[in-house]
This record gives structure tokens, C-alpha cells and sequence, in this order.
């Protein structure tokens, strides 16, 4: 992946508008959190492959780290801490971000296809 | 000596950092190791460092490394095709007769999986229940050893002293090769270990003293 070019990420979130996507959302501090440290929590969630439609598109932030907001005919969808990006397989939108060691914290991705189970 | 050792853990590297050694040891005597493996930790936080996966690449890129580290160890290798951090969520009883099926072909000796609710991660704790469940279903007299492996902060505590307790500094070498194969993991997860242990000076001085013994502990089975 690479450092979220905004402007780019913007015009490619509005492609997805208004039409019946695929969205994987999660955040994670890993399997391991209170196992390396007794006083944290392992928390995180998860969804793949649910189908929604946006009416908007927004991503927010200055510089290195941003927020992505998708309003819904009844509801929303936001990922925040958000710092890389790539178009994977041409058409699927992969935002992700990521800690000072590289490890995934939360992801946010769109496709017209569904991802691989 | 054993006839075929079978090792069930979910995801690729737990064979490499938890029974590396023990596996070498095996096939230097000559036994064949087969490794199911549960998933292809296509959930895993590690994207390599730097980061060279990303969610979508990460499985295809697990399966090549571990492809690459069971080439070193000389084993099987079967995937078995469940997700990352869903097992706890399958019906236990399906991947205990998904597990047996597989077992009554392969006729192990041996069989080493986690020690279920002392493997800290719950794909470690469910594959474990499940592997003991299904050896536990097999008829009395063709049931093979089973070693069940905990790494929770308080199994001795709990659980006493390891009955099994291999120390495979010899093959250190080799199982860090092993371990090296699994490049988007791996040095991650040494960093782990180098942060938690003050006393080593580097990263192979830390892995050394956690890496360097295998432990277990022999199932019993009621009946
Ligand atoms: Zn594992």
C-alpha cells in the first residue's frame, strides 16, 4: 500500500456511489493484546462482505492520517485512522491503518465484487 | 519411535515457533510430520516490515511462506481451510469429525495440537479442543499420543509442570530458518519477544531463550 493520496482516494470513493457494493470493515489490536500486556484489552470487530449503497463519499484529514465517512440512504459508515491505500485487482478500493511497526489497525474497503471468502 | 507424527495448529508459523525442534527431531529419526493447518492467517495485524501485504494479498503470501517453511522442516503440509479467527465460531463437533476423517487415513502415532483455554489465541484454543475432541472419538485401541501444547502466561501455575520438555537449542539454527520463511510475521513477532526480555541484547539472543525449549503435556483420556 501506499501513503493516502486524498484527492485520488476522494474521486475513487465517488465511483462506488449509488451502487450495491461489497464492504470490509474491521479494526483489531490482534489475538495477543492482553496476553503481551495484562492491563489491555483485546478488542476489534469485523465485517466482510455485507452489500450497502452510499449516497455520499467523504474523506477527511490533513497530511498522514485521515477519516472515511460513507452516508447511507439510513444509516453511516465511518473508519477513522486511516493512512494507506491501493487499488487492488483494478476495482477494489483498500484504505488501511497502520501502527508505527506496520501492523494493521483498522481497514476500510469497497469493491463491486465481493473479496475472497 | 513413533510412526507418523501429525501436528494441528490454525495458523501458518505456529508450527514453526511452537514445535520446530521437535519436528526436526522427528524427521532426523526418520518419522514422517504432517502439519494441518487451519487457516492461512489471513487475518494476521503483521504486514511485513516494512509492510509489503496488504489484507487482500496477505493469505496468498502466507501460503507461499508457509509452503517455504515446511520445505525446510521436510513435512506434509494440508491446509484445511477455515478463516483466520473464526474456528471458536464453527460447529465444534463438524471440525472434530473433519479432523478424524483426516486422522483415520493418516494413522498417526502421534498427535501434537494447543492445549485448549491455555493457547492465548481462540484459534488455538478451538483447533486444540476440536483435535482432542477427535481423537477422543476414535476407538480406544487405535487412538494415537496425544501432546497438547499451552503458552498462556499461566499454565504452569495452573496446569503444572510440563510433562514433555524438549530442549532443541541444537537445532536452533534450522527452526529459525523455519521461522524466517514466514517474512511478513516473523519479525514482528520477534520485536515481541525482544521488548518483553531486558536481559537478552539482541533479537537472537531473546529468540534463542524463548524459542529454545518445546513443551507439552500428554493428553490423559478418561476411559
Ligand atoms: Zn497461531
Amino acid at each position: 500500500m501506499k501513503p493516502i493520496e486524498k484527492e485520488n482516494v476522494q474521486a475513487t470513493l465517488e465511483r462506488f456511489i449509488n451502487k450495491d457494493v461489497y464492504i470490509h470493515i474491521e479494526t483489531t489490536n490482534g489475538a495477543y493484546a492482553s496476553h503481551f500486556n495484562d492491563k489491555a484489552y483485546n478488542v476489534g470487530a469485523y465485517v466482510r462482505n455485507a452489500t450497502v449503497r452510499f449516497t455520499q463519499a467523504k474523506i477527511v484529514g490533513d497530511g498522514n492520517v485521515y477519516r472515511v465517512g460513507l452516508k447511507m440512504e439510513k444509516g453511516w459508515i465511518y473508519a477513522e485512522g486511516l493512512t494507506d491505500w491501493v487499488i487492488h485487482e483494478e476495482e477494489k478500493l483498500l484504505l488501511a491503518g497502520h501502527d508505527r511497526e506496520g501492523r494493521l489497525m483498522v481497514s476500510l474497503q469497497i469493491s463491486e465484487t465481493p473479496f475472497d471468502y | 519411535m513413533e510412526k507418523h507424527v501429525v501436528v494441528i495448529y490454525p495458523h501458518p508459523d505456529d508450527e514453526s515457533f511452537g514445535a520446530a525442534g521437535t519436528i526436526i527431531n522427528f524427521r532426523n529419526q526418520g518419522v514422517p510430520v504432517t502439519y494441518l493447518c487451519g487457516t492461512l492467517g489471513e487475518m494476521g495485524r503483521n504486514m511485513g516490515s516494512p509492510t509489503f501485504a496488504n489484507r487482500e494479498t496477505l493469505p496468498y503470501i502466507r501460503k507461499k511462506e508457509l509452503l517455504a517453511a515446511c520445505n525446510v522442516l521436510d513435512i506434509e503440509l494440508k491446509m484445511l481451510g477455515y478463516r483466520d479467527k473464526t474456528i471458536e465460531y464453527e460447529d465444534r463437533q463438524e471440525v472434530a469429525q473433519h479432523l478424524k476423517g483426516i486422522l483415520e487415513t493418516i494413522k498417526p502415532s502421534l498427535v501434537i495440537t494447543h492445549y485448549p483455554d491455555h493457547a492465548v489465541h481462540p484459534d488455538h484454543n478451538a483447533l486444540g479442543a476440536a483435535a482432542i475432541e477427535a481423537v477422543r472419538q476414535m476407538d480406544k485401541e487405535n487412538r494415537p499420543t496425544l501432546w497438547a501444547q499451552a503458552i498462556s502466561n499461566n499454565h504452569i501455575e495452573e496446569l503444572g509442570d510440563p510433562d514433555i520438555k524438549n530442549d532443541v537449542t541444537e537445532h536452533f539454527d534450522k527452526k529459525m530458518e523455519a521461522i524466517l520463511c514466514h517474512d511478513s510475521q516473523a519479525s514482528g513477532i520477534l520485536g515481541n519477544f525482544k521488548k518483553r526480555d531486558e536481559v537478552a541484547d539482541d533479537v537472537k539472543e531473546a529468540a534463542k531463550r524463548r524459542l529454545g525449549k518445546e513443551q507439552f503435556y500428554h493428553w490423559h483420556f478418561d476411559d
